[in-house]
């Protein structure tokens, strides 16, 4: 087992989670309520993770992250590397291949919420933040475990990007994927098979956490 | 002390004019599409329109011209939609304390508790939505409205999900809770009876315009048009020429071969042809033994063509002397019926007493 690809995927995801979450809220909940006419444009550009080969979105990243473009410099000045092959590189493509992973159960979740109910928070005398604190996100609350949990199991699992973007720096950039991939390239197939069991019962875990969840809201939806 | 609607609105049409009288229950009542949930939200502040004017007892609420849009949470409001809306993940409590924000955590528990008593849901507090039945939900959901002590208390057909037997329970809750708390309520329904029976004021309304208001009795008993006839569901509206109109008093209509006598004045903008309608239970049928002269106000002889009773009322259809396409609906008594012996064919006197002929105007303008 390679622990230090172990913890950083961790902490990578816990990042990822500390970044996107609170973002992709935002996101949902403006998207699930806007009336604006170019909402299925915005929603497919947010879904292009899900249908793009990671290793396209990994050589955009890694274009956009390099010396070239103005951020890459930018971020290259002020933290005196580049953002490409560190931890920070990782978290910012973690961020962005995760976005439909994050938004689209969120999305789903603040549309279960019938107007009427936000509605009647306002009559309560509810002011915008009240509502969403009182009343949306504890009713999105199965959407928000949905979408932590994606997010998490996902940020474990990618490969392609991560190797784009990140190469494979013990203790920086390699995580618990790339580590695998390590292995059974050099015939260790018993920290290969340990990490990939590991893999796969955390995947399964949040995929069940994740349906159950869906399950409540839908149940949530009809009750109301 | 009032509240004055003024509301104009295009696509989909809406052109509300009204002042509801503070501290009485109106009903809005209208066909489905007719625009009454649109004005229940426009009082509530939750649709903003083109053209708003909402004032309470002097207090400006919405006025377009001047840019004032008072937010919902800051009018003194409360309101209950048709699906009550409540908060799925808060108890019967929970919800009824959500309105409470402004208190402190011990006095909101105990306003709480003290609405959802008023609201004869006592009891239910530590209750979820989905384990109440639609009466206590109905029930809970004007404990949340009223919490807040509204000035305007807002029904959206608050009544339609609920069973008749506790429907009928809620009314009487409804009146008593308002003798109670004193606010003005504003009940949308499309439910005649159920505004006869709950609201002291009526407003018809039909494509979002103002038919007809006024209390609920005479508007009920008095249509001021065809239309309002029409939603106030009276069959025997007729074509009539006025005979005669003197200053207002006097009022002459010839009907066919018939001259009848109208109490009231000549409705504005008509002159020559006009329709009048008569409520079928306000049909007086003549004993045939009963002799009968120029006592009688307007007679019409009449033959009857159906009898058809409903649950202790019999609807008679007649069709009048010398106008063969008109038929004349009555409404009686099944006993009376009986009494009468009143069958199909048979020949009989009935009298439409001056008050009960009601000349209708032209369609109100605006």
């Amino acid at each position: 087992m390679d622990w230090t690809s172990i913890r950083l995927s961790v902490e990578l995801a816990l990042v990822t989670l500390a970044i996107l979450l609170p973002l992709a809220i935002a996101v949902s909940r403006w998207l699930a309520v806007t009336p604006l006419k170019s909402k299925p444009w915005i929603e497919g550009l947010l879904a292009l993770p899900l249908v793009l080969p990671p290793t396209v979105i990994g050589y955009y990243l890694l274009v956009a992250m390099g010396t070239r473009t103005a951020p890459g410099r930018l971020f290259e000045r002020l933290a005196g590397h580049t953002l490409a092959f560190s931890f920070s590189g990782l978290v910012v493509a973690s961020v962005i291949f995760n976005i439909p992973f994050a938004v689209q159960p969120l999305q789903r979740a603040f549309e279960a919420i019938t107007p009427d109910v936000r509605e009647a928070a306002q009559c309560c005398g509810l002011t915008f933040w009240q509502t969403l604190l009182r009343i949306e996100l504890p009713l999105a609350g199965p959407g928000i475990l949905s979408a932590a949990v994606m997010t998490f199991a996902h940020t474990l699992g990618e490969f392609g990007v991560v190797l784009m973007v990140g190469g494979n720096i013990p203790g920086e950039t390699k995580t618990v994927a790339i580590s695998i991939y390590d292995k059974a390239q050099s015939f260790d197939q018993a920290s290969a098979g340990a990490m990939s069991l590991l893999l796969l019962v955390i995947s399964l875990v949040t995929i069940a956490v994740s349906y159950g969840s869906m399950q409540r809201l839908m149940r949530r939806r009809r009750a109301a | 002390m009032s509240l004055v609607v003024d509301l104009r609105h295009e696509g989909p049409a809406l052109r509300f004019v009204a002042e509801v009288p503070a501290g009485t229950i109106t009903a809005l009542v209208g066909p489905s599409g007719s625009g009454k949930t649109s004005i229940l939200r426009a009082i509530a502040g939750l649709l903003r329109l083109r053209h708003e004017r909402v004032n309470f007892a002097g207090e400006d609420w919405s006025d377009s011209e001047r840019g004032l849009h008072l937010p919902t949470r800051l009018r003194p409001i409360g309101l209950v939609s048709q699906h009550y809306a409540l908060f799925p993940h808060l108890s019967a409590q929970g919800n009824v304390e959500t309105a409470l924000t402004h208190l402190s955590r011990r006095e909101r528990a105990l306003q709480a508790l003290r609405c959802l008593e008023l609201a004869h849901v006592a009891g239910l507090e530590s209750r979820y939505p989905h384990e109440l039945s639609g009466g206590q939900k109905q029930r809970v959901a004007l404990a949340r409205a009223i919490a807040r002590q509204p000035k305007v208390l807002l029904l959206d057909e608050p009544f339609s999900a609920v069973d008749r037997s506790t429907r009928k329970r809620l009314y009487v809750e409804l009146r008593r809770l308002h003798g109670q708390l004193g606010a003005t309520v504003v009940l949308v329904t499309h439910d005649l009876d159920e505004a006869a029976q709950l609201a002291s004021h009526l407003i018809l309304l039909r494509h979002g315009r103002r038919l007809q208001a006024g209390a609920t009795a005479h508007v009920l008993t008095h249509p001021c048009c065809e239309e309002a006839a029409r939603l106030l569901d009276i069959p025997n509206v007729f074509d009539a020429e006025v005979k005669l109109a003197s200053s207002g008093r006097t009022l002459l209509l010839r009907w066919g071969p018939h001259t009848l006598r109208a109490a009231g004045a000549l409705p504005p903008g008509i002159d020559g042809p006009l329709k009048f309608a008569v409520l079928p239970q306000n049909l007086v049928l003549i004993p045939a033994d009963k002799p009968w002269g120029g006592h009688l106000e307007n007679p019409v002889q009449a033959v009857v063509e159906e009898v058809i009773t409903l649950g202790g009322e019999t609807i008679v259809w007649l069709r009048p002397e010398g106008l063969p396409t008109t038929r004349l609906q009555m409404r009686l008594p099944e006993r009376a019926v009986r009494r009468h012996a009143v069958t199909s064919g048979k020949a009989v006197t009935i009298c439409l007493r001056a008050s009960d002929v009601i000349p209708l105007g032209l369609q109100p303008a605006d």
